[in-house]
């Protein structure tokens, strides 16, 4: 077997990992070495799926002694394996980093033997690039569960970010369909990374050169749309874990069928995208604008909006909260505000320190008016013209698929006289009082 | 009292020539038309030619810092390699609002002047971003060379970024769109002109990288998620030109029997069913 057809059938077993991130950490290459590394992270191509490619995301094998069953990998499937050696993976990654193809590497692998081989291999390859190699890229590596605490402190001091999966958002879960792992084997890794990551801050003040573990943290993927789960479990889930282990992102992968089986959702089942974008979109309301898990969903309303982002909705329901004054309102009231980002919300913090501003100088900051009219005031006044009603706020809140989408499925619904859950939740709440136009909430 | 000028400013297409349009600006207290690069065609109003004297330029230069701040330097700085049309005007404009407002018509977004600028240095910051990652370099004798064709002057801001990830390399990068390269050797880069150039056929082991990393490529795609417009969002098509992954893939059967038992890659050992 040559090095294409181990590349194609590692990396096609790959393929279902979704960070490719390489972000969180800043260093240069070191004297007579090889890469560096950039905070903000760089892609370096998008594949025909348009995620980012950012490094060579391939297994050292796919052999694997476990049996989960959503799993392209597992022991019971008939497909061809394949395992680097170290040294020719090494060998491949420095080529691809010379020629700039990639930003390094990610290296997951199968359980081939058990965890602690597994783990050892691992380690033989990321120290021929970091020792021999002198390689300073980016290095993302998977802990094998169950692998010995030691051996896992060793990968940490080589990658420069570690991840565990968590695979499934429930125990139960777990149970049905990876019947070989349990929530301690994937969260005894996770809290020994986060403690190592720790300690190693400690260290890092004493002794200027200690070593540095996993200097871009820890992250974690999950798969949704395999089991029943609900996104509120999900979302209080991954609230959970940034709290908890301080991970630095957790990644959402909807399902791909890999297999025929009855505990599973048919091979003809399309992947549940939106519900993926979704999640991401609430994971960004939770790390960058000050939401959290309870505000966006709760025990009475467990699924997102198909129709409206996660954040329209809060802003629907909590109509109360607004009119925000662009002019005095603090940060974190403004990033409440749909349409209204990091960027626009922290470029209007320093634009009128210089002078008041109005609405035509709101869209020069980045300020998508079509959707913040609703829900600001400049010094006061609201913006001309803008009449608050349900049909204007619909259109100019969802993009023009959805609303047709949303009156389609509207149309047969009232045909049926079945009650879906209304789009604008909390039916018949007035807002007369703060609203002179007068807001039908009632669809 | 500034007054609107009946003429455009002729520079000799240096920072420097710009600043003494700046000065001649607030010397003959007019506001150009525009200002032209020496070679432009003549224009319908008449034009003064503005020579570059180094003083001049020196005496504006330290004033942009003092004034405006060092944010507001870094800020023209960047402004001049835009590929926004009539840039040099717009600078011109953005100096002379900082000279009356001070530090803070850095955060004047608001302005027209000033959003303009700002959009063009965020273009530029961008594409040179975007670069970083989709610049693809070939190995020809023991040396990188790679190829761009960026609408802004982005070498200036790669230099940086390429020289700390390559340091005991030899590379050479080629600006296709403003004939410009920058080249690097340990431990020294320059920006130098450079003329047509044309790259020797890809040898044996470029051959099979290039050829490894086109499978690496489509092979990473789930085809159950195909976008291929959020591809192009990411990527616009004119990035694709120069990329490895885009060209035309062959099947090369001797290179690939070249490649096993190879001095490059190393046969592994059989993975064990």
């Amino acid at each position: 077997m040559d090095v294409f057809d181990k590349l194609k059938i590692l990396t096609d077993a790959a393929k279902y990992d979704v960070a490719c991130t390489s972000s969180g950490v800043d260093k240069t290459a070191a004297a007579g070495g090889i890469g560096s590394a950039a905070a903000c992270g760089i892609c370096h191509t998008f594949s025909a799926d348009g995620r980012c490619i950012s490094l060579l995301k391939v297994l050292l094998t796919n052999v694997c002694v476990y049996d989960c069953r959503y799993c392209v990998n597992r022991r019971s499937n008939d497909t061809p394996r394949a395992a680097f050696s170290p040294r020719e993976l090494a060998e491949l990654t420095i080529n691809f980093y010379r020629r700039n193809y990639i930003e390094g590497l990610f290296l997951s692998s199968g359980v081939l033997k058990s965890p602690d081989h597994t783990c050892e291999q691992m380690i033989e390859a990321l120290r021929i690039l970091r020792e021999e190699y002198r390689f300073s890229g980016y290095i993302h590596a998977k802990a094998i569960p169950g692998a010995d605490n030691a051996l896992v402190t060793r990968l940490g001091t080589l990658a420069d970010r570690m991840s565990v999966n968590i695979e499934l958002p429930s125990q139960s879960s777990l149970r049905l369909l990876a019947p070989d792992k349990t929530k301690q084997a994937i969260f005894a890794p996770m809290g020994h990374i986060q403690k190592s990551i720790q300690e190693n801050a400690r260290d890092i003040v004493k002794y200027r050169h200690a070593p540095k573990f996993a200097p871009a943290g820890q992250s974690t993927q999950m798969i949704i749309g395999a089991t029943p789960d609900t996104d509120y479990q999900i979302l209080n889930l991954t609230e959970g874990l940034y709290k908890k282990y301080k991970l630095k992102r957790v990644f959402f992968s909807a399902y791909t069928p890999v297999a025929d089986d009855s505990l599973l959702p048919a091979p003809d089942t399309k992947p549940q995208l939106w519900r993926e974008h979704r999640l991401y979109q609430a994971d960004w309301l939770l790390r960058y604008y000050d939401f959290t898990a309870g505000e966006l969903l709760d025990r009475q309303h467990q699924s997102f909006n198909p129709y409206l982002d996660p954040k329209c909705t809060w802003a629907l329901n909590n109509l109360h909260f607004f009119p925000v004054d662009v002019n005095r309102a603090v940060y974190r009231d403004l990033l409440r505000v749909p349409g209204i980002g990091v960027v626009s919300a922290k470029r209007i913090l320093a634009t009128r320190r210089t002078r008041a501003l109005r609405f035509e100088g709101l869209k020069a900051l980045g300020v998508v008016l079509k959707r913040a009219q609703f829900f600001i005031t400049c010094s006061g006044k609201a913006a001309d013209g803008v009449k608050i009603t349900e049909n204007n706020m619909l259109r100019s809140l969802l993009s023009e698929k959805a609303l047709e989408q949303y009156r389609h499925n509207l149309s047969l619904e009232q045909l049926a006289l079945f009650g879906q859950p209304p789009i604008l939740p909390n039916p018949g709440r007035a807002y007369e009082h703060e609203y002179p136009g007068g807001l039908k909430l009632l669809l | 009292m500034n007054t609107q000028a009946d003429l455009n400013y002729y520079y000799d297409g240096s920072f420097d020539g710009l600043l003494c349009c700046v000065f001649e600006s607030y010397d003959k207290r007019e506001i150009p038309i525009d200002i032209l690069v020496d070679a432009a065609a003549p224009q319908l109003f008449s034009g003064r030619p503005v020579p570059t004297d180094p003083a001049k330029a020196a005496r504006v230069l330290a004033s942009i810092p003092q004034k405006l701040g060092p944010a507001a330097l870094d800020f023209v700085k960047h402004a001049f390699l835009t590929c926004l049309p009539r840039k040099e005007l717009h600078i011109l404009l953005f100096l002379r609002l900082g000279y009356r407002h001070g530090p803070r018509v850095m955060d004047m977004l608001a302005d027209e002047v000033v959003n303009t600028l700002f959009k063009a240095v965020n273009h530029l910051n961008r594409e040179s971003h975007l670069l970083k990652g989709f610049l693809r370099f070939s190995v020809c004798n023991g040396a990188l060379v790679g190829e761009i064709a960026p609408k802004n002057f982005v070498l200036p801001l790669l230099t940086r970024h390429f020289c700390e990830r390559y340091p005991e390399e030899r590379f050479l990068i080629v600006d296709k769109t403003h004939g410009m390269g920058l080249l690097y050797q340990p431990y020294q880069a320059s920006v130098l002109p450079v003329a047509d150039l044309e790259l020797p056929a890809a040898d044996e082991d470029e051959q099979i990288f290039r050829e490894l990393w086109r499978l690496y490529y489509d092979t990473i795609a789930i085809k159950e998620r195909y976008n291929p417009r959020c591809r192009m969002s990411h990527m616009p098509k004119r990035y694709w030109r120069y990329m490895t992954e885009f060209g035309a893939p062959r099947d090369i059967p001797h290179l690939r029997l070249a490649s096993v038992g190879g001095k490059l890659l190393i046969p592994a050992a059989e993975a064990e069913n």
